[in-house]
């Protein structure tokens, strides 16, 4: 209890005035402050040995002096009555800016966003109850996609912790089997350390989602800050190291192997391990496949990438898969839209399985040589073990497996027809996105048709640079990742590849992008229907399209069962709704249209100039593009269809 | 946490045994909805569950029986293992382990047959610790087999009322889990962790 403080709540109320008039730091002063911090994760401030700092705080002002000392420069929320405390101090922070989004989801995939693109564990901040329980979506997105995300939720007092009080909700029981960790915090001596572990728990390891819960009183009552303070976690070692004697078992496989494979998730990108996949590839010579979430780990137009695995995977890269004899998975992890029906993935692959959870291996198919570890130190030492046995003259011979796999991309690459309606195809519309884009930008997809031909139709040459909801597949992902993700890199240009379906579920936060200066571009590819759904039902529920349709003239169009043959006349044009070009506007954003194939790079360019606002662009595309390659679902990747009832000839050769 | 007074069959997967895992856990509050929703969340069946102080004060101990086979057993450990608060998981095997349960069984027991029912308590080695007019109930302690079996010979006295505790298992020997499980408390006490 001394008055002997290092820094004073007091010295950053004397700045309130000044941050307030400006709206704390610009996202490119916090960019360059991140830049230079870039070495060092948000999580060292707690183990550095710097002078012991106490002071006399409030709760709420020990969880803002945290949250500065670990580095957050951007905290995504809204207020209310139980978090109100944490706000005030917030006020006054010259290094955390706050960005007040419209909707507590949208607030959680930003943090999503920013923490993909940067790296560093993003922060969303909600108020008790439903604040709190609309977290709850992104909370379950981040978890499974390992994206370290810290939501900091005000609770009720502790004294009416269990009453059924105001805005009371149990978050901490309701995120138990969505967050990697979480914390209830009642007591303000606790607030500090508990938010320095919190940041630690979600970027250490497998990175994932940590909740902490904060009951009001603790935000208000006093207590002694100080910093640094030790962690209390004496259950949680997450092991980064392989094992050696497994690394030289995989190396030797890996050199035996006829037909070996690198099959490579999002664990690459989350180590950072890119470079050195490039190397391990290049040294092997094996054809590599990245899933849906490691587009970018490994560039698309390296000559050994045969595409993306799963139901809406290359042939080449499905084949690969089930033809191979060898698969070395790194920080992937045998998810059932990669496997297909799990009992015929892969029938004649041994498997070398490499990833930092240990719970991953051989949950779904037994792994032959099991390896714990991060990606990039598991390659480093494969790297050395392959060129161990390089060097002792093993080395498998290629040529064969490249030929198949050659025949195959070559008799199957990814394609798609053009409508012969003359109408804009979505396909082009995104093929050209990317094209004129180029791979520096950022892309952020939503879930459906749009998100696969995104991820098959833009090149993905950079690591964090494609960004989707993969494990939960949220519709309504992308324009608040977009957000996150711009705010986490203000220079670079950031690209959301929407569907009208998803656009729909989160597009309040335009209204945040464009009031907090975030320009982001949104490409809504609009085919006026829930699109994969659409798909799914043409395939496989006989064309009965059940609800799917979203806009009025589409659905005017469409025999509806029990109303007659057909469902009357067509709707004039112009019956959008909503007009997303106006529903643009409105938000303070430039709205443009595009309706056919010929002025695609002209909007696209038009689009590009726009840098002082977000952007949205409405693509109006055919309705029954469909997205091909597809093994359906349940069914064996043997069973892959090229398009609707064409099979690949697995034999076909050059 | 549940048993039937019949023979237990509970064997649907062939290769399914069951196991008795001890795991040392913080003592702190939701430990047990943790480790418990895990169970439930990823699919498996808890046998029995029993949780405790040690003999630190800090560590609280949780002893989970479950029957499955080995795979999944490995599964469900490394799920337990990802938990932030659980310290040591150890699998207790039958024959290097002492396995106890509690049994509290109101047996129905008037003038007439009260002489039997003593003498069947007497056999088990276990303790008639309430009596009534025409009831009385008796404490057992024993591997499952044993309360099994009592609880077997009583049954035709009638059964008005039975309780039992989960299992609580200790391995032989003069080793302690708990030993090695404390070394990172104690560092994380004296200073900056990790």
């Amino acid at each position: 209890m001394t008055d002997q403080t290092t820094t004073t709540p007091g010295s950053r109320a004397g700045m309130a005035g000044q941050a307030r008039q400006g709206h704390g730091p610009s996202p490119r002063d916090l960019a360059a402050r991140a830049a230079a911090r870039e070495a060092a994760p948000g999580t060292r401030a707690a183990q550095d040995p710097e002078p012991t700092e106490e002071m006399q705080v409030t709760g709420a002002q020990a969880l803002v002096a945290t949250l500065e000392r670990l580095g957050v420069d951007v905290v995504f929320g809204i207020p209310g009555g139980a978090i109100l405390p944490a706000y005030d101090p917030l006020f006054d922070s010259r290094s955390v800016r706050h960005i007040l989004v419209r909707h507590e989801q949208g607030a959680g995939h930003a943090a999503t966003g920013y923490a993909q693109v940067t790296g560093r564990p993003g922060v969303c901040m909600a108020t008790s109850g439903p604040g709190a329980t609309n977290l709850v979506t992104p909370l379950a997105d981040a978890y499974m996609d390992s994206v370290p995300v810290v939501a900091i939720t005000g609770q009720v007092s502790s004294g009416l912790i269990g009453t059924d009080g105001f805005q009371e909700a149990d978050i901490a029981g309701i995120t138990l089997p969505i967050t990697k960790h979480n914390f209830l915090v009642t007591n303000a001596d606790d607030i500090a350390r508990t938010v320095a572990e919190a940041f630690h728990v979600a970027s250490t390891g497998r990175p994932g989602p940590v909740l902490v819960d904060i009951a009001k009183d603790a935000l208000q009552a006093q207590t002694t800050f100080r910093w640094p303070v030790p962690f209390d976690l004496p259950g949680y070692h997450p092991v980064t190291r392989p094992h050696s004697r497994q690394v030289r078992e995989a190396a030797k496989m890996m050199t035996t192997a006829q037909r070996p494979v690198l099959y490579v998730g999002g664990g690459v990108i989350k180590a950072r391990a890119s470079q050195e996949l490039v190397t391990l590839a290049e040294l092997t010579g094996m054809p590599v496949v990245t899933t849906l979430m490691a587009r970018g780990g490994f560039p698309s137009s390296h000559p050994q990438n045969v595409g993306m695995p799963g139901m809406h995977g290359s042939v080449a890269a499905v084949g690969a898969l089930q033809k191979a004899d060898l698969l070395i998975a790194l920080g992937a992890r045998f998810d059932d839209r990669v496997t297909g029906k799990l009992d015929s993935f892969a029938p004649g692959a041994a498997i070398i399985h490499a990833d930092i959870d240990p719970a991953e291996i051989s949950k779904n198919r037994r792994a032959d040589v099991p390896i714990v570890g991060d990606c990039r130190e598991v390659i480093t030492e494969l790297l050395a073990a392959v060129q161990a046995e390089h060097e002792e003259g093993h080395r498998a011979d290629l040529t064969a497996w490249w030929s198949q796999l050659e025949a195959w991309r070559r008799t199957y690459p990814l394609g798609y027809s053009e409508p012969d309606d003359g109408s804009l195809s979505p396909q082009y519309a995104i093929e050209r996105i990317g094209k004129l884009v180029g791979p520096d930008a950022v892309y952020v997809a939503g879930v459906g048709q749009h998100q696969m031909w995104a991820a098959q139709f833009i090149s993905h040459e950079h690591p964090g640079h494609w960004l989707n909801s993969g494990g939960l597949g949220t519709m309504g992902y992308a324009v608040p990742a977009a957000m996150g993700a711009k705010v986490g890199r203000p220079d670079t240009a950031v690209w959301a590849i929407d569907g009208d379906g998803c656009f729909q579920m989160t597009n309040q936060e335009l209204a945040t992008c464009a009031v907090e200066g975030i320009p982001v571009k949104i490409a809504i590819i609009n085919n006026g229907n829930l699109g994969m759904v659409r798909q799914w039902q043409t395939l496989f529920y006989n064309e009965r399209y059940s609800h799917t349709n979203l806009d009025k003239a589409s659905a005017a169009a469409e025999p509806q069962p029990g109303h007659g043959e057909a469902g009357g006349t067509r709707a004039p044009l112009g019956t959008r709704v909503p007009d997303f070009v106006k529903l643009a506007e409105a938000y303070g954003c430039v709205g443009l249209r595009c309706e056919d194939a010929a002025s695609v790079d002209a909007v696209i360019e038009e689009a590009m100039k726009i840098d002082d606002r977000p952007v949205v662009i409405d693509f109006v595309v055919h309705r029954d593009a469909m997205v091909w390659p597809m093994v359906a679902a349940g069914t064996s990747n043997d069973d892959i269809v090229v398009a609707r009832n064409m099979a690949p000839d697995w034999d076909v050769t050059e | 946490m549940m048993n039937s007074i019949a023979p237990r069959l509970r064997e649907q997967d062939p290769a399914a045994s069951r196991h008795t895992l001890s795991v040392l856990v913080e003592n702190k509050p939701g430990v047990l909805v943790r480790a418990a929703g895990l169970f439930s969340r990823r699919g498996f069946n808890i046998d029995s569950l029993a949780v405790g102080p040690t003999e630190h004060e800090e560590i609280s101990r949780m002893t989970i029986v479950v029957n499955c086979a080995d795979h999944p057993l490995e599964q469900v450990t490394k799920q337990l293992n990802k938990l932030i608060n659980v310290l040591k998981i150890v699998e207790l095997e039958q024959s290097v382990s002492v396995q106890r349960e509690l049994l509290l069984v109101k047996v129905r027991a008037d003038a007439e047959n009260r002489s039997r029912v003593l003498e069947t308590v007497a056999l088990f080695r276990a303790k008639v610790v309430d009596v009534a007019q025409d009831a009385v109930t008796v404490e057992a302690t024993g591997n499952r087999d044993k309360l099994d079996a009592l609880i077997r010979v009583l049954e035709p006295f009638g059964i008005k009322e039975l309780v039992q505790s989960g299992m609580v298992a200790l391995g032989r020997g003069s080793k302690s889990i708990t030993d090695r499980a404390l070394r990172p408390l104690d560092r994380a006490a004296a200073g900056p962790a990790q």
